[in-house]
């Protein structure tokens, strides 16, 4: 594709979010709502849609979702009603699905998303609504048959409907990360795409530049993650184009991400238009959200990503950059702030956060909560480094040490003997037999090579094992070679 | 008398008496039904031994009750009547057959009805019909029509019986019994497997006013298990049963007093009106302008719903499960196609057509939204009556009881023997069905007495004070 194919094209997208609702028990049923049980053991006759049975709305899952109404700037309709939508298969057990139809709790909302290139846009949230989670299909290779596991079947859902406010791939992406971020801050989901906690489809489509009418749509499904996301939708963009650009017409139609070949192709059969025959469901008596009852739930709502970070840029001086990473993530956002509290260098707090501890974090696959350190051990930490009781390296592995024993820094410090050697006459002693060790290098820097001087440090550093202050090192070895 | 040609309050009087014991009750009932149920077939499944007796703690009705083939009893083949239900056990009680089981009662068996309740005539039914007590040759009503020959038979001492446009109360007057639809909400649906949920309703069927005060004591109620329940108290019914209904009003309907009414009904029905005036309740003509609409309306919501209630009798789960044994389509396809050929009836076909019609996109507004608002109107004409009157007083059915097979195959007439029960259900509102007499051909003759939303306690004073200056409720069929 050539540059100017590319400049007269523009890509429209539109996510529809399904998001499992971490309540303790299932939308409609008392089960427990849990993931990864043995196959149909987290049933009852209501969510098995047993003959007789009928649903009764569990009202955590109706607080969760006014809870993500209102943090997604939404209109919350008070009027609560639900709706049937019908269709067969064998995953539903009714063969309806209780949804809600022409009236979604939640309509006309907005996430404000920092794009790649630093700008915010504003994506509308077309609508959101509650409903039931269907049950999973198993196909077993060795019987050749389709099994049902309906542990799923009954899982509070809320579908979150994206306007086409999206330009690009990766625009889609971070609008994913910012609802992901905001959704996690509400705890109301584990927010899992791996475990299809958080499940997204993509409506993509294709028009000239400066045409304001919608191109005819794709819908891309099988995305299990947020990097297919990303690669569906780039792949996608450009098989569009290259369609529109050859003369050809884009095909309404649902396409499937395969990983493997990291293409999209057309899904095949279930082409048929579907009817879902959407009624109002009588077996659920509509009802009307008291005022009182949204004023409570927006009043426990905690202080959302975006809010949070402009607060810290104002409050703690940080950068938008620093700021971004610490906010990603509501536990390292809490820690910050309480090592803010004891210590006033925000900046060598983030420097902590987003190096040292993150990667610790990183390579060892878990996060904040799962590992025992206090925003107190930190901010002891750098205060030891400031103090010139640890060098940054000795800092970083009393860190380490800090992660896997849970014992004190002092205690760290002291067993692992990492305070560095201040004691000037030991570091002389270490210095003289290493400047007659390197004789060479010593000439180097006689003659006016003055980056070798570094060399020396770090020798003198592996005979200390770390432990010396290189600065101290630096300076006595600039005195020794003086006075020579 | 036999002990099982008695009412429940007199069994009751005579075990307080020690004159009868429970056991001599049951024994009387399943004597009964070894004798006559062959050619009656009120009864789909007779227990062996008793289901439900004796739980521990009860306060002792231990009244032998018939109980309706859609409502889920824990470990009993509960069918509809239907061959695609074949073998499902509800591995639950119903919200009502909990209560029933807590207050000792005795459950005999299970009773016919038209397949899932579609049907007037209890001819619907993949067991083959039931046949009315008072004349063999003709049909019970329906779809309660098991229930309602098993009590009139004397097979049951009660029984419960599901109403959705009359199902409850067609029956019962056909059968010379008496039969009561609660007020939408009044009465638990939990277990109850749906027809049309809007409309469904459990009730009593029994031989007099009395027990169908009783029995509604013991079932209804709200239930944490079904949303649509009331949140309302429910009072003792039994206060209710006063000879006496002086200074109520009631409103006779000139829209129900019109041609298709056979004569013989009309003149039992203007008899009864006499013997209420002699009583002391005062009578005006009222009307209820959106009646002639009630039966179309009725036949697009019951039929909505009942299409999408029905979805769920797949072959997947339990109960039939059929596969071609060449693919058409796709193995899963031809799996349900072939399994809901086999598995539903004529009727049951018809109404999931009529029902996935009305839904159907581009039919939605015409049909089955149409058919909401008229809903509305219907239930409008009500509150505009109650807002005068105590209780309206009609004719349970246009006819008595007609020959097994004669409207089979003319669904339209089936459908117009509902035309004086469906507005009840489309609007929501309590109706009683008593014997007012017999026909020249010996057929009991229903009254059916309409009331406000949860004025059930108004039904049951009109209906035994009438009970009280008439001999109709004492009159049994001769064994």
């Amino acid at each position: 594709m050539n540059q100017t194919t590319l400049q007269k094209y523009e890509t429209v997208i539109g996510l529809e979010v399904h998001l499992q609702l971490n309540t303790r028990t299932k939308i409609f049923c008392g089960c427990a709502n849990v993931f990864g049980k043995d196959a149909n053991t987290q049933t009852c006759p209501v969510c098995l849609g047993l003959p007789g049975t009928l649903p009764v709305l569990n009202r955590k899952a109706l607080e969760y979702a006014v809870k993500i109404a209102l943090a997604l700037n939404c209109k919350v309709n008070t009027f609560v009603k639900f709706d049937r939508k019908n269709y067969y298969y064998p995953d539903l057990p009714k063969g309806y699905q209780i949804s809600q139809y022409d009236k979604p709790i939640a309509h006309d909302g907005h996430v404000l998303v920092t794009m790649a290139d630093g700008t915010v846009k504003k994506i509308g949230v077309k609508r959101a609504h509650l409903e039931e989670d269907a049950g999973k299909l198993i196909h077993d290779e060795r019987a050749n048959a389709s099994l049902v596991d309906y542990n799923r079947t009954g899982t509070p859902l809320m579908e979150i409907v994206s306007d086409p406010d999206l330009r690009s791939p990766l625009e889609a992406y971070e609008y994913l990360q910012a609802l992901k971020l905001t959704l996690q801050y509400l705890d109301v989901s584990d927010c899992d795409m791996e475990k299809g906690s958080l499940r997204c489809d993509a409506n993509i489509s294709t028009r000239e530049l400066g045409n304001n009418q919608l191109g005819t749509k794709a819908e891309v499904k099988n995305l299990n993650s947020f990097k297919a996301v990303r690669a569906a939708l780039e792949f996608e963009e450009k098989r569009q184009r290259d369609v529109l650009a050859s003369g050809g017409r884009i095909v309404q139609e649902t396409r499937l991400w395969d990983e493997a070949k990291a293409i999209t192709a057309p899904m095949r059969s279930k082409e048929e238009a579907h009817d879902y025959r959407y009624f109002p469901e009588p077996d659920l008596v509509p009802f009307v959200i008291e005022e009182g009852a949204i004023a409570a739930v927006r009043g426990a709502i905690p202080e959302l990503p975006r809010q949070k970070l402009e607060r810290f840029i104002k409050e703690y001086g940080l950068c938008e950059y620093d700021g971004n990473i610490i906010v990603a993530d509501p536990d390292i956002a809490a820690f910050f702030e309480a090592c803010a509290g004891i210590y006033r260098d925000t900046k060598k707090i983030c420097n902590w956060l987003n190096g040292p501890l993150l990667q610790e974090l990183n390579a060892r696959k878990t996060g904040l909560k799962d590992i025992r350190i206090t925003p107190e051990d930190l901010v002891a930490i750098i205060r030891k480094v400031d103090e010139n009781v640890l060098s940054n390296l000795a800092a970083k592995d009393t860190l380490k040490f800090v992660l896997e024993s849970g014992k004190s820094v002092e205690t760290v410090v002291q067993e692992k003997g990492l305070a560095q050697v201040s004691d000037s006459g030991a570091l002389e002693g270490i210095v003289e037999e290493v400047i007659r060790a390197n004789g060479n290098v010593v000439q180097q820097i006689r003659d006016g090579k003055e980056s070798a001087v570094g060399f020396l440090v770090g020798q003198a550093m592996r005979r200390t094992q770390g432990k010396a202050n290189p600065k101290m090192i630096g300076e006595i070895i600039k005195k020794q070679l003086s006075v020579q | 008398m036999n002990i099982n040609q008695l009412t429940a309050h007199e069994i009751l009087g005579l075990i307080e008496t020690k004159k009868a014991s429970p056991r001599e009750v049951h024994d009387s009932v399943l004597r009964q039904i070894q004798a006559t149920d062959k050619e009656v077939h009120a009864y789909v499944r007779v227990h062996d031994a008793a289901v439900g007796a004796g739980e521990a703690g009860a306060p002792p009705v231990p009244i032998p009750v018939a109980i309706k083939d859609n409502i889920c009893v824990t470990g009993v083949e509960t069918t509809c009547c239907s061959r695609i239900l074949k073998g499902f056990k509800p591995p639950y009680d119903a919200t009502v057959i909990r209560k029933l089981k807590k207050s000792g009662a005795v459950f005999v068996g299970t009773t016919n009805m038209d397949e899932f309740a579609f049907g007037s005539s209890t001819e619907n039914s993949c067991y083959g019909p039931t046949r009315n007590p008072w004349d063999r040759s003709r049909v019970p009503g329906g779809s309660s029509g098991g229930s309602a020959a098993a009590v009139a038979g004397h097979e049951a001492i009660w029984a419960l019986g599901s109403d959705t446009g009359g199902s409850i109360r067609q029956p019962a007057a056909f059968c010379g019994v008496v039969g009561l639809k609660p007020t939408y909400g009044r009465v638990s649906r939990y277990g109850l497997i749906a027809f049309a949920s809007s409309l469904d309703q459990i009730g009593p069927i029994t031989k007099d006013v009395t027990d169908a005060a009783l029995l509604l004591g013991i079932i209804a109620g709200y239930d944490d298990y079904d949303s649509t329940s009331a949140d309302v108290p429910v009072p003792d019914y039994t206060k209710a049963l006063v000879n006496d209904v002086k200074g109520l009003k009631i409103g006779i309907p000139k829209e129900y007093f019109v041609e298709g009414i056979d004569p013989q009904v009309k003149q039992a029905v203007a008899a009864a009106i006499d013997v209420l005036k002699k009583c002391g309740a005062a009578f005006e003509e009222v009307s209820l302008p959106h009646t002639e609409y009630a039966i179309a309306t009725y036949y697009i919501v019951a039929t909505a719903e009942a299409s999408s209630n029905l979805a769920r009798y797949d072959g997947v789960r339990y109960g039939l499960r059929r596969q071609p044994k060449e693919e058409r389509k796709s193995p899963l396809i031809d799996m349900y196609e072939e399994t809901r050929d086999a598995g539903f009836g004529n009727e049951a076909k018809r109404r999931i057509m009529l029902g996935t019609y009305s839904l159907s996109s581009g039919y939605y507004d015409d049909y089955y939204l149409k058919g909401l608002k008229v809903r509305t109107l219907i239930k409008q004409d009500f509150d505009n009556v109650f807002r005068k009157c105590d209780a309206i007083l009609t004719p349970t059915a246009p006819t008595t009881a007609f020959k097994i097979g004669e409207k089979a195959d003319d669904p339209l007439s089936m459908y117009l023997s509902d035309v004086y029960t469906i507005s009840a259900n489309l609007s929501g509102i309590p109706a009683i069905s008593v014997p007012c007499g017999f026909s020249q051909e010996g057929l009991p003759i229903g009254l059916q007495i309409l009331a406000k939303p949860f004025a059930e306690e108004t039904l049951f004073r009109i209906g035994y004070t009438y009970e009280q200056n008439t001999p109709w409720h004492k009159k049994r069929v001769s064994l």
